[in-house]
């Protein structure tokens, strides 16, 4: 028991030994040296409290932050000392904040539970005690053996023991962990591959000895001991034996598998990072600024102390004859004296912390946070997803990000490839209706004609469907294809019961599109190769393949024709096989391809060589010599290919589109005019992930492409950095785009991180392929923690992506095929890339300006509320004299004037949201949490000791001698004068106060929707309300009657009414002609867009589209108009206003980069007809 | 249609709340508005500023300090706290005729009722004139809750027992002979403290409600003792006592004492000859007080008060100015919203 707490608090390592034993089936053996090793169960925990550690844990939390504690701190003085006012006043505050905060944590944290519930409760079937069971995931221990069925996703890191193919092996794709979407072989171990079912399993005495777990994918040692008729015999496992928890198997009807990692231990959940509180810029700011305004508090109850002490040196002001301190007070020691003064002046003023910061942040946030999944814009309508939040921590760092890290395969693509064109002999071809139609012509033969195809375009057809390295499945009878399975399409082709399955989706398209023209891949087995040709079956022979590498960047195959010949297939990129060409329309198919590549289409060259029987042989000695050579292997190959893969005769080129998401090429262009930085980390093969880049626009043709590819060494890496950083500074003028791949990366991340980092800063494109997931994350780390400290988001839909998504600031996981890890670990999940654009420069715009003027607002109204206090000090003595009521101190922050700002940051907007998802310049108007810079934290901050003073003196000053003001109560009698008293003036103050504090946020408001009124108006009207009523009873739980009628009487004066305006007029009259004279001197991209309004808004989305670009001179000068239209004619008119001028010149600028961006596009056709 | 809505589950409601497209009154400050209603402010405020202005121009005020620092002021000899029972005479003469109901006042300055301790330092309960907080007053009142003999004081606390007892008469010096000008000591505190918060115990005689219990320190005579001629004035709702009640908000205040609205002074105090008798009892030189007494009439806005004038006045002609500054501007550099896009 002592030994499970010591653990469970992390005191005793839970593992001792450096393997784990695990027994097959649970069958321990009998004799009596077995130590039973404890192992974490199944269960996938994501969630933070229990039902019973939520109180205390929650607490702990919560006071662990700054400002909470500091009430807590204060609540204690004023429970401990005499001071002015009562701890009611930051009990209830505090309480209130705590219970809303821990509401809201709760509910945050019973979702998670529900998520990890759905996954803990999954059905599985275990094998045990002689049958098959089924249980739910959470039950799995380690050494259960587990049977999985085709399509499912293994619950748990299983060895593989036996599946229902005679050899013993399965497919599995490990899609959702890496990305890899092709299909991989596994093996059992020949000793269990007999163990088909339940029976034989039951039979089985086998012992798994492995490693601890650990976090890497692709390692796994460990052995296996199967006591086989008495005999022992120990087999080695290795990572090809590991079926990896969140992998799905396919094409195979069951497997069983012994558990042997679970739970937290399996793989797939070491790869997450351990999930860290994510914090916001406005956050951090926010505490920065707490911090000050606790120097400030700090220093006001110093300098009251002292001052008190200096004050009443003097017996006559420190104990006068109508105020005598009591025995116990001239008794005690100074220095206590001192330090209870100190605590009490401390708990006067510590209103000037804004306790209800923290819980109305939080609840704007919360509540906020619904608007990201209402919004119809960020709804998929074919896959009835919309947007869906996880944190709402983070709305306004949304508003914020200067990085975004995206993944590529599901992520900017659909994850489907689609042959579309190819050039054959020198012609070029679409597809249409699984028929090829030559260009220039329509599709008008007849249906069911069988199309009589060219001897050379029989030979290319032949060629792409031979050259290749597909695997084909074969459908189970009993396993109907694409029942409700949504992933069926995404790996394989499901029709004649026949998939394919590639590691590259090209060759899949490819394969799949001579299919559908007619000549169809059906089967290869061994060495065998066989299509059918319009129903016509031919047979070859497989003699070599000539692998794929990204050095050549092309295959051959190498086969024997059913006429006996040898021939060559190639295929390549066009760079890697053209100039080996001799014969063939090469320059009109060099044209084609590139043709194709400006479409966006990958591109595939393809070429043949006939060899005579005397070169077949030199061929096939070259190879096997080289194959078979002991030294310098690779060498050998490389010389043996590049000798065979020449004089080819070019076939023709294929178009392939790897399908883009929709509008993810305008969604990275509007994210790049926001100032945004893209960058793509995939784990895609360098040619793929270029092509894609490319025709996603990530990548312009203008851009200069740097490469650190391939680097082995240190040297040789810094070398190469150098280099670029070289070229970056010769031409700066041309945009530059860097590729790297993982190797390379994770080299120069070694040693050279701050060279590396600055030719990353000078790329306006950066491409990672080749990436391991946790150097996905690597990467976002070293930008999170470079000296600018950049806001970095990172967006993805695998599994390969969570670590990534976790170390971003903000986490976006789309919600694609690929499961849902990546939507389960993410901050925010969409539908599709797209949405993107809405939700950083709309949503992200939005909830950045409401909570910095939250925040802001907050300390403004709080200095409001806390300096007058102060200032009346040096009036009572430094008798810390409140000077309003307890309950009006208390309710200030929670009622009076929580619900207007609430309602702000809740409904504002700036700017219409057409207009900034159509201007996304504006977005760099807020960029670097510039709204919460110390320059308009200082002007707030002093504002509010402006109006402080304002409110203090003004009241002051009317007072007089507290005659002045008194009313003649003429509302209660006739020619009566009233006395004031202290409370009337504490209540003056603040009656002036909370009219100010509102209509301040009132100015600031420019969304005024029903609800702004209700509150705004809705919170003066209560103040008076809850006034009348709070001095119109005696309350009889109250110790002191001090404001009994104190308000009707401060009312019911004539004067009072006069001054209350003239103080509020005075402090908002200098802000109003400040405004003014901002907006219209030196007005910023954000004021300038208030004035569209919501039709100008979407006249505006049609002129900043792409179509407006095409009719060049009218384009541009509609362009002109209407920027003149909104910048106003300055230059027109004889006086040149300075400020405008030079505001219109830096919009003309913004205007120009924008369409210089626009027109060095690749257009696809598809968008160029959409205008 | 039933079948396409269940498809769509999630799809988000299309409403104006959920969408953020609530119908909003969108308002600019621009100088197109701006500048109108600066106008139309800072003429309305110069108005009020006027009419103040005059109105508080014509209340009289007539203010005697009677400390007694200077060896000149008649009360000089009073001054001296040794001395007990002084009465001093204050002779002074008005001109013309003072206005209306006219208002007398006492002022000290330099007095804090506003410290922190001297102002919890009373028993509402026991002001209330419940029984119980006669025999034990609250803690609060220390330390002038119980005397040295441990017999409760009633009212307890320093603000009663500090209450000042000055005591005024006004004469007005008629061909040589005094004539008392009467004042109404009445009405003079706020009508909920007289009527509702204070109360007497309701014992008669009222003295006897006191049995048990000491006066307070200071106090020359108990507080049932206040005002023998009038019950209603007597004890804790004597009026003078809940003017005392009501701590001032500054160090230098006025307290209402009378008003003097009776007979032949309804109309006002008709020029002439006065003298006020001054029972100079309350000591505050020690803390560097000041004493002294105001005459004021008030009028539809209460008392004398330039400065609520003056400031209409300045901020009125502020928002003019800044009207006429920004309507240069605009005139000279063209705003770039009024002649921007409405025009097409």
């Amino acid at each position: 028991m002592l030994r499970w707490i010591r653990q469970q608090l992390g005191f005793d390592p839970p593992h001792q030994s450096d393997t784990r034993t695990v027994y097959v089936a649970n069958r321990f053996p009998e004799h009596g040296h077995y130590i039973p090793q404890r192992f974490a169960d199944n269960r996938i925990i994501s969630s933070k409290y229990t039902i019973w550690n939520f109180v205390p844990k929650n607490l702990f939390e919560q006071f662990r932050r700054i400002a909470n504690f500091y009430f807590l701190v204060i609540f204690l003085v004023q429970l401990m000392i005499d001071t002015p006012t009562s701890p009611v006043t930051s009990g209830l505050p505090l309480f209130f904040v705590i219970t809303v905060t821990a509401i809201k944590q709760g509910y945050e944290d019973w979702l998670r539970h529900k998520a990890d519930n759905e996954v803990n409760g999954a059905p599985v079937f275990v094998v045990r005690s002689g049958s098959l069971v089924q249980t739910r995931s959470k039950n799995i221990r380690v050494g259960d053996i587990v049977r999985v069925a085709k399509d499912e996703t293994f619950p748990a890191d299983l060895a593989l023991l036996s599946s229902d193919r005679g050899d013993g092996t399965c497919h599995i794709t490990t899609a959702s962990l890496d990305g890899e979407t092709n299909l991989k072989t596994h093996y059992s171990v020949a000793e269990t591959t007999v163990c088909q079912s339940v029976s034989q399993l039951e039979s089985l005495q086998a012992v798994v000895e492995c490693q601890q777990p650990e976090a890497d994918l692709y390692r796994f040692v460990g052995r296996i001991t199967v006591t086989q008729h008495g005999e022992e015999i120990v087999r080695p496992l290795g990572p090809e034996n590991l079926l990896l928890r969140g992998a799905r198997l396919k094409n195979t009807k069951e497997i069983f598998g012994v558990a042997v990692y679970t739970g937290m231990e399996s793989k797939m959940a070491l790869n997450y990072k351990c999930k860290s509180q994510k914090r916001s810029a406005v956050e951090k700011s926010m505490n920065t600024f707490l911090i000050i305004y606790l120097g400030i508090l700090l220093f006001e109850a110093i300098l009251s102390t002292i001052l008190k002490y200096a004050w009443q040196a003097e017996d006559k002001w420190d104990e006068p004859f109508y105020n005598q301190k009591t025995e116990q007070e001239r008794n005690s020691s100074p220095i206590l004296k001192f330090i209870s003064d100190f605590l009490a002046f401390l708990v006067l003023y510590n209103f000037i912390i804004p306790i209800s910061l923290y819980v109305t942040v939080e609840m704007q946030k919360f509540l906020g946070s619904f608007f990201i999944g209402w919004d119809l814009d960020l709804y998929h309508e074919e896959s009835d997803q919309k947007a869906q939040v996880n944190t709402s921590d983070l709305n306004e760092e949304l508003g914020q990000v200067e990085y975004v890290f995206t993944d590529k395969t599901g992520t900017l693509t659909e994850n489907e490839m689609h042959f579309r064109e190819c050039s054959i002999n020198g012609t070029k071809y679409r597809e249409v209706n699984g028929k090829l139609v030559p260009e220039g012509m329509t599709d008008d033969s007849p249906d069911g004609s069988t199309p009589h195809l060219l001897g050379e375009e029989l030979l290319f057809l032949k060629a792409v469907s031979l050259c290749h390295t597909v695997q084909i499945s074969y459908d189970q009878p009993d396993c109907p294809v694409g029942g409700g399975d949504p992933f069926s399409h995404a790996n394989g082709f499901s029709s004649n019961h026949m998939e394919y399955y590639a590691s590259s989706p090209d060759e899949k398209a490819l394969v799949e599109a001579t299919k559908r023209i007619g000549v169809a891949f059906t089967r290869s087995s061994g060495d065998t190769m066989e299509i059918k040709t319009f129903g016509k079956s031919e047979k070859y022979k497989l003699l070599h393949v000539l692998e794929f590498d990204s050095d050549r960047r092309r295959m051959s195959v190498i086969l024997q024709t059913p006429s006996g010949g040898q021939v060559l297939f190639t295929k390549g990129a066009e760079s890697a096989i053209l100039p080996f060409t001799t014969s063939g329309e090469i320059e009109k198919t060099r044209l084609h391809v590139d043709e194709f590549a400006l479409k966006g289409l990958r591109t595939l060259v393809v070429a043949c060589r006939h060899f005579s029987p005397e070169e077949y042989i030199d061929v096939d000695r070259h190879l096997n010599a080289a194959r078979t050579a002991l030294q310098q292997r690779e060498e050998r190959l490389q010389e043996a290919f590049s000798y065979i893969e020449r004089d080819l005769h070019l076939l023709g080129a294929t178009g392939v589109e790897d399908k883009l998401q929709d509008k993810v090429q305008e969604t990275i262009e509007a994210l790049r005019l926001a100032g945004i930085k893209v960058w793509v980390l995939t784990g895609d093969k360098h040619e793929t992930a270029v092509s894609v880049s490319l025709s996603c626009g990530h990548f312009h043709r203008t851009m200069n492409i740097l490469e650190l590819l391939q680097q082995r060494s240190d040297n040789e890496c810094a070398e190469q950095l150098r280099r670029l950083a070289r070229r970056i500074k010769e031409d700066h003028v041309i945009q530059h785009g860097l590729v790297v791949d993982g190797a390379s990366l994770s080299l120069a991340l070694r040693e050279h991180e701050k060279l590396f980092m600055e030719v990353c800063k000078n790329c306006s494109a950066v491409l990672c392929c080749r990436m391991a997931p946790l150097q996905k994350a690597k990467v976002v780390r070293l930008f999170k923690t470079s000296p600018e400290k950049p806001i970095t988001l990172a967006i993805g839909d695998g599994a390969n992506d969570v670590s990534m998504i976790q170390e971003a600031h903000v986490g976006i996981g789309i919600m694609g095929k690929e499961g849902r890890q990546a939507v389960r670990n993410s901050d925010y999940a969409i539908a599709r890339f797209k949405f993107l654009a809405k939700l950083l420069l709309v949503h992200g715009h939005f909830y950045y300006i409401r909570i910095a003027t939250l925040v802001q607002y907050f300390f403004y109204k709080n200095v409001c509320f806390i300096t007058p206090q102060f200032l009346y000090q040096f009036f009572c003595l430094f008798s810390q004299q409140t000077l309003y009521d307890s309950v009006y101190l208390t309710l200030y922050n929670i009622c009076f004037t929580s619900l207007p700002i609430l309602v702000y940051s809740l409904f504002e907007q700036l700017v219409h949201p057409h207009v900034l998802q159509n201007k996304p310049g504006l977005y760099r108007d807020i960029s670097k949490n510039s709204l919460l810079s110390f320059r308009t934290f200082l002007y707030w901050t002093l504002l509010g000791f402006c109006h402080a003073f304002i409110f203090f003196f003004g009241s002051y000053i009317l007072m007089g001698e507290d005659t002045t003001l008194m009313g003649n109560g003429q509302i209660l009698r006739a020619n009566r004068q009233l006395m004031f008293g202290n409370w009337t003036f504490g209540t003056l103050v603040f009656t002036v106060m909370v009219i100010t504090v509102t209509l301040k946020l009132a100015l600031e408001t420019h969304f005024w929707t029903w609800m702004n009124h209700f509150v705004t108006w809705g919170s003066i009207a209560f103040y008076f309300i809850f006034s009348l009523f709070y001095g119109g009873i005696i309350w009889p739980f109250l110790h002191t009657q001090d404001m009994y009628f104190v308000f009707v009487h401060l009312l019911s004066s004539g004067s009072a009414w006069f001054a209350i305006i003239i103080i509020v007029i005075t402090c908002l009259f200098p802000d109003v002609v400040k405004k003014i004279f901002y907006r219209h001197l030196q007005p910023t991209g954000t004021q300038k867009s208030q004035s569209l309004s919501a039709p100008q808004a979407q006249a505006l989305s049609c002129v900043e589209s792409l179509c407006c670009y095409q009719h060049g001179q009218s384009g541009c000068s509609r362009l002109a108009s209407l920027l003149e239209q909104m910048t106003g004619q300055c230059q027109a008119s004889t006086n040149h206003c300075h400020a405008s001028s030079r505001s219109n010149r830096s919009w003309s600028d913004t205007e120009n980069s924008y369409s210089n961006d626009r027109s060095i596009l690749t257009l696809s056709p598809i968008e160029a007809t959409h205008c | 249609m039933v079948k396409e809505e269940q498809e769509l589950a999630n799809r988000p409601d299309n409403t104006a709340f959920t969408q953020q497209r609530l119908p909003a009154w969108q308002p600019m400050l621009s100088a197109g508005i701006v500048i109108p209603g600066f106008v139309l402010i800072g003429l309305a405020f110069i108005g009020i500023g006027v009419a103040l202005f005059v109105t508080s121009r014509s209340i009289q005020v007539l203010e005697f300090d009677y400390t007694g620092v200077d060896q000149n002021s008649p009360c000089f000899k009073c001054s001296d706290p040794k001395v007990l029972n002084c009465v001093c005479n204050l002779n002074f003469s008005i001109d013309s005729l003072f206005k209306g109901t006219v208002f007398f006042y006492y002022g000290l300055s330099n007095y804090y009722q506003n410290f922190r301790k001297y102002g919890v330092s009373k028993d509402d309960v026991q002001l209330s004139g419940d029984l119980t907080n006669f025999k034990t007053p609250s803690d609060t009142c220390s330390p002038y809750a119980y005397d040295s003999n441990n017999q409760p004081i009633v009212p307890c606390g320093s603000i009663a027992n500090s209450m000042f007892n000055d005591a005024f008469k006004l004469y007005q010096i008629i061909n040589g002979t005094n004539t008392l000008v009467p004042f109404d000591g009445k009405g003079i505190a706020w009508w909920t403290d007289y009527n509702i918060k204070y109360r007497n115990p309701s014992i008669t005689p009222l003295k006897n409600a006191f049995n048990n219990t000491v006066k307070p320190i200071f106090w020359s005579k108990p507080a049932y003792e206040l005002d023998t001629s009038d019950p209603a004035n007597n004890g804790f709702i004597n009026q003078n006592f809940l003017v005392w009640m009501r701590r001032a908000a500054l160090p230098n205040f006025r307290k209402l004492y009378g008003r003097i609205n009776e007979g032949d002074y309804a109309q006002g105090l008709p020029a002439g000859n006065y003298s006020l008798e001054i029972a100079y009892n309350y000591p505050v030189l020690s803390f560097d007080g000041r004493k002294k007494v105001v005459f004021s009439n008030v009028s539809w806005m209460g008392g004398k008060n330039e400065f609520l004038g003056i400031a209409y006045l300045v901020i009125g002609s502020m928002c003019v100015f800044m009207s006429i500054v920004m309507l240069i501007v605009y005139a000279k550099f063209k705003f770039p919203e009024e002649d921007g896009v409405p025009g097409h």
